[in-house]
């Protein structure tokens, strides 16, 4: 049986979206996507909404946002709270992996 | 198909108030959503805890679940009695499902599918997008090295001109790029649910783990080996083979090397544009003073090194 290797975009820095991009893969509003810039939770280089590009884990963290907002019935403050803490358990807990193997 | 409790799950007496039970849906939900928990079994809790909410939180529903009595056991093989909802008018419309199919067929029988009528029709019609999918691929650090392809499988529901929905298994084989990172994501477009009438197909998201190593612990794109040393080694300094994810190398041990420190190889982390490093953490050991040999040498260094480790200590 012949075999079909599915080739996808690995979303790391090196991929640049744009704001107009950003919102389309995550179905999301233009206002709401500037909200979560506003709120520091996402980090576009560029000076104007025109020339923001995004990396490619903005979409990852876009749609946690989505979920945890749409789930937990959070306003965007709580969300950006809740991923700003989400983010540094991540990292204690890759640390003390590295303290205890 | 099995009786679910909705009481049960979501941790309230039958004759908790509507209140108590909104109260006890957020708390669970902070508890068990798969964005926050990492309990294995967070989705399944998760997707448990909103049906029961979606039913228990609408007077009516909640009313015909209970007419149902109150002796089903939880997981009790179950089929509605005929007639049951005769007096009550369920609008499917109104379900806030979270997403299509995201049910359980005890739900369904009782309450219509969140597809299969009103809502359903009313998408078909339209058209609507496929949802993006999540899934998880475990690679092995070696494969972050060089690359590879795996194959995973991913379960959907397909959707028949009925309306019905069956459950279905896709295998995938997909690329993983060589110089992944841990909890880094692979977005597969047009690989995610099919979507309804003129729908575009949703998108597919890998996240991409890594299988715990007996050697290595990946930290970011640093790699961290841990290397047992002799205490002759250490202090006296050595050349080692060493296993490292890309093949070995010959690693120099400088002399006077304590335990708990770390030589860096430079970008022989993770690959990449600008790679990780490898670093070697020097663990030394002891050999066992367990022949007359053994406990000859160690009494030896005993009287003839003039050694003192703990100096710090002394006036405290």
């Amino acid at each position: 049986m012949a075999t079909r290797v599915t080739t996808g975009i690995l979303l790391d820095d090196r991929v640049r979206y744009s704001l107009t991009e950003v919102c389309r893969i995550c179905g999301s509003k233009t206002e709401w996507v500037v909200e979560l810039v506003e709120l520091g939770v996402l980090e576009p280089s560029g000076d104007s909404r025109s020339q923001w590009q995004f990396a490619g884990d903005t979409v990852h963290i876009a749609m946690k946002a989505q979920r945890l907002q749409r789930d937990l019935g959070l306003n965007l403050a709580g969300v950006a709270l809740a991923l700003e803490l989400l983010d540094e358990i991540e990292t204690l807990r890759s640390r003390l992996r590295m303290l205890e193997p | 198909m099995r009786y679910k409790d909705y009481y049960k799950i979501m941790g309230v007496p039958r004759d908790a108030s509507q209140d108590e039970i909104k109260k006890a849906y957020r708390r669970l939900a902070r508890k068990y959503h798969p964005d926050v928990s990492k309990e294995s079994d967070a989705e399944e809790r998760f997707k448990d805890l909103g049906e029961a909410y979606s039913v228990l939180r609408d007077v009516e529903k909640r009313a015909a679940y209970d007419g149902l009595g109150s002796s089903w056991q939880s997981g009790q093989e179950f089929r509605p009695p005929p007639g049951w909802d005769e007096s009550f008018n369920f609008d499917a419309r109104n379900f806030d499902t979270g997403g299509p199919n995201a049910f359980s067929d005890f739900f369904e029988s009782l309450f219509g599918g969140g597809m299969g009528t009103g809502f359903g029709d009313l998408r078909r019609q339209f058209g609507a997008h496929g949802e993006d999918q999540q899934a998880k691929v475990m690679i092995d650090i070696e494969d972050a090295y060089r690359g590879a392809t795996k194959s995973i499988t991913l379960r959907t529901q397909e959707m028949d001109s009925a309306g019905r929905v069956t459950p279905k298994e896709r295998r995938l084989n997909v690329k993983i790029p060589k110089g992944v990172r841990q909890g880094q994501r692979i977005r597969l477009s047009g690989q995610g649910s099919p979507g309804i009438g003129e729908g575009k197909t949703g998108d597919l998201y890998l996240d991409v783990e890594f299988n715990p190593h007996p050697l290595y612990r990946v930290n970011g794109k640093d790699v961290y080996l841990d290397l047992p040393l002799t205490p002759w080694e250490a202090a006296l300094g050595a050349t080692i083979k060493i296993p490292t994810p890309d093949g070995h190398v010959d690693l120099r041990i400088p002399a006077g090397t304590t335990s708990g420190k770390r030589l860096r190889l430079r970008n022989r982390g993770l690959p990449g544009a600008s790679p990780g490093d490898l670093y070697v953490v020097a663990k030394l050991t002891l050999p066992q003073a367990n022949d007359d040999k053994a406990r000859e040498i160690y009494r030896r260094m005993s009287d003839e090194l003039p050694y003192n480790p703990r100096k710090q200590l002394e006036g405290h």
